[in-house]
């Protein structure tokens, strides 16, 4: 059985909001659009997203670490939104297990919205509809694109490449091993709605050298930018 | 949780209209010689008209009330679907027992049993619709139901007794005795409820939300300037003082001024008990925290 979903890298990811626009772009002019803006010249301007990058910030100062965090609906295999739905409209498909809102369907009763733990459906307030991720349906099985553009709108804008988009069911996928090999979470897992996105954690990248790492035995200096040293013992050169 | 204005009205509307529905039935059972045809009949128009009312209220939470008749459609799964169907068929129960007792066409106590046995179930249906999601633990508790079943059937009854006043003064005194009854023992259940929400703690935390075990941790954006759903739907948007007032003046209203009218002056003590359970609803949904208010830590 597929399951598709996204896979986020927080350790890539630098805040810079193009999937959130990406994501809009695409979704306002396409089959789950259109997607509300309500004031978008005003004061409070506000709207229908499917997707957003929040910012913490985590440690006490000087030693603070910015950590941006993209959230979207991360398609649950045991979804809490799907079973309380009234009327059928929001259903995981078995094929490739996408959680999505029929919206012809939908009477915005919005208790999907409240049995959902991560607070990623928005009422879109024009259309008086859910609305959610719908992993860009409408793009990936899209047989007039290239193949290599077939993944969604969000994953395809990352300019460093934090998303990775794939089948998390099948072990060789490169979501599957990004998340077996980078150590890749679930949020809230105690929520037990099994998130079928994961997130890979923050990495300290940092580089140790030790000193005798820098000792060169062949730079007559020893020891990059130090001054010559002539206490040093000879090196291979001078020996030969 | 956003306490919707709908939502307080349709459960506490219908919770009365079934609160007197039972109360008719064992007024007919018990007191088969005081209660007049009249009485029930008139009795059940009045549990229609609150019924109604809450329906009318229920459609104005719904972005499109023209899809309703979708919602009864999922009820395998769904409380809220099944509240849907129990609405309508209480109301058709109710509508038949006014029917029979007015044009005398008998069976009432049977048409009363199958009323009284719907109104329990729309109880536990509109109750569940709450206490079935477990990601808030305020309301996933079996107390939720008790509640809402005490809490509609107290009100009912002051109801009934003030109705009686004026229809049958006879079962006055006998209704007041039950509504004092009912709502002594709601006091208790609602009491439980509020200690055991007080004493609880949340299941998640902004670690298990993000994923990053940090003891400190502050949100810096919320990613919209303007606010959004998130922020709408799930904050009451009160402060912390209001909050807490709101419980006094809802166990002084619900339960303290109906317990000491009821006999005296029960039309005064059912208004007293209905504004103090809109009061009782409001912070039911105001008390219930959301996991995903943790994403949302800008807002109060
Ligand atoms: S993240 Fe929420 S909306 Fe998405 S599938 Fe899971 S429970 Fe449903
Ligand atoms: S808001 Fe729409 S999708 Fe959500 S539970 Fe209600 S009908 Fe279903
Ligand atoms: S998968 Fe598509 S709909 Fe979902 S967040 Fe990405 S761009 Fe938006």
């Amino acid at each position: 059985m597929t399951q598709l979903a996204l896979v986020i890298d927080l350790n890539v990811c630098v805040g810079c909001h193009a999937c959130v626009t990406n994501c809009k772009q695409w979704n306002t002019s396409g089959a789950a659009g259109s997607l509300t803006d309500c004031n978008p010249y005003e004061a409070e301007p506000n709207g229908t997203f499917f997707n957003r990058v929040q910012t913490f910030e985590v440690g006490s100062f000087p030693n603070t670490e910015t950590v941006h965090f993209p959230k979207s609906c991360l398609h649950c295999e045991d979804p809490a939104c799907v079973p309380v739905c009234p009327t059928g409209a929001s259903y995981k498909r078995k094929e490739d297990g996408i959680v999505l809102v029929d919206y012809d369907k939908c009477i915005g009763c919005k208790y999907c919205s409240w049995a959902c733990p991560y607070g990623v459906r928005e009422f879109d307030e024009q259309r008086k509809v859910m609305t959610k991720c719908t992993l860009c349906v409408d793009r990936i099985y899209d047989q007039s694109l290239p193949e290599e553009r077939r993944k969604p709108s969000c994953v395809l804008a990352c300019p460093p490449g934090a998303r990775l988009f794939g089948d998390v069911h099948d072990p060789e996928s490169e979501v599957s091993v990004a998340i077996r090999e980078r150590g890749g979470y679930v949020l809230m897992p105690e929520a037990n709605t099994k998130p079928a996105n994961h997130y890979l954690p923050r990495r300290k990248t940092a580089l140790k050298i030790r000193d005798e790492e820098l000792y060169r035995s062949d730079n007559p200096h020893k020891i990059d930018g130090a001054p010559f040293d002539k206490d040093l013992p000879p090196t291979n050169e001078e020996l030969n | 949780m956003h306490p919707a204005l709908s939502v307080i009205f349709l459960t506490t509307l219908i919770g009365a209209g079934q609160g007197l529905f039972i109360a008719l039935f064992f007024c007919e059972l018990l007191a088969p010689t005081a209660t007049t045809p009249g009485f029930l009949a008139g009795g059940s128009a009045l549990v229609l008209l609150l019924c109604g009312a809450g329906l009318i209220a229920s459609f104005f939470h719904l972005g499109h009330p023209e899809r309703a008749w979708r919602a009864a459609t999922m009820w395998r799964t769904s409380w809220l679907s099944r509240e849907v169907i129990a609405l309508p068929a209480f109301m058709a129960a109710a509508f038949a027992y006014g029917v029979a007792h007015w044009s005398g066409a008998g069976h009432t106590l049977l048409i009363g049993v199958v009323g009284v046995l719907l109104a329990l179930t729309l109880f536990i249906c509109t109750a569940m619709i709450y206490a079935a999601i477990k990601v808030l633990k305020e309301w996933a508790h079996p107390l939720t139901p008790v509640n809402f079943i005490l809490l509609g059937s107290a009100s009912g009854m002051t109801l009934a007794a003030a109705y009686a006043g004026f229809a049958a003064p006879e079962l006055t005194t006998a209704l007041a005795q039950a509504a004092v009854v009912l709502t002594s023992l709601a006091l208790l259940t609602r009491g439980a409820a509020l200690v055991r929400n007080a004493r609880l703690s949340p299941a998640s935390t902004l670690q298990t939300a993000i994923g990053i075990r940090h003891p400190r941790i502050v949100q810096k954006a919320q990613g919209a300037m303007g606010g959004s759903y998130n922020t709408r739907e799930f904050f009451h948007g009160k402060s912390a003082n209001f909050v807490r007032t709101i419980v006094p003046v809802f166990l002084v209203l619900t339960f303290f001024v109906p317990l000491a009218l009821v006999f005296s002056l029960p039309l005064l003590a059912f208004l007293a008990q209905y504004g103090g359970l809109m009061a009782e609803r409001w912070y039911f949904f105001a008390e219930a925290r959301h996991p995903q208010n943790l994403y949302y830590q800008g807002k109060s």
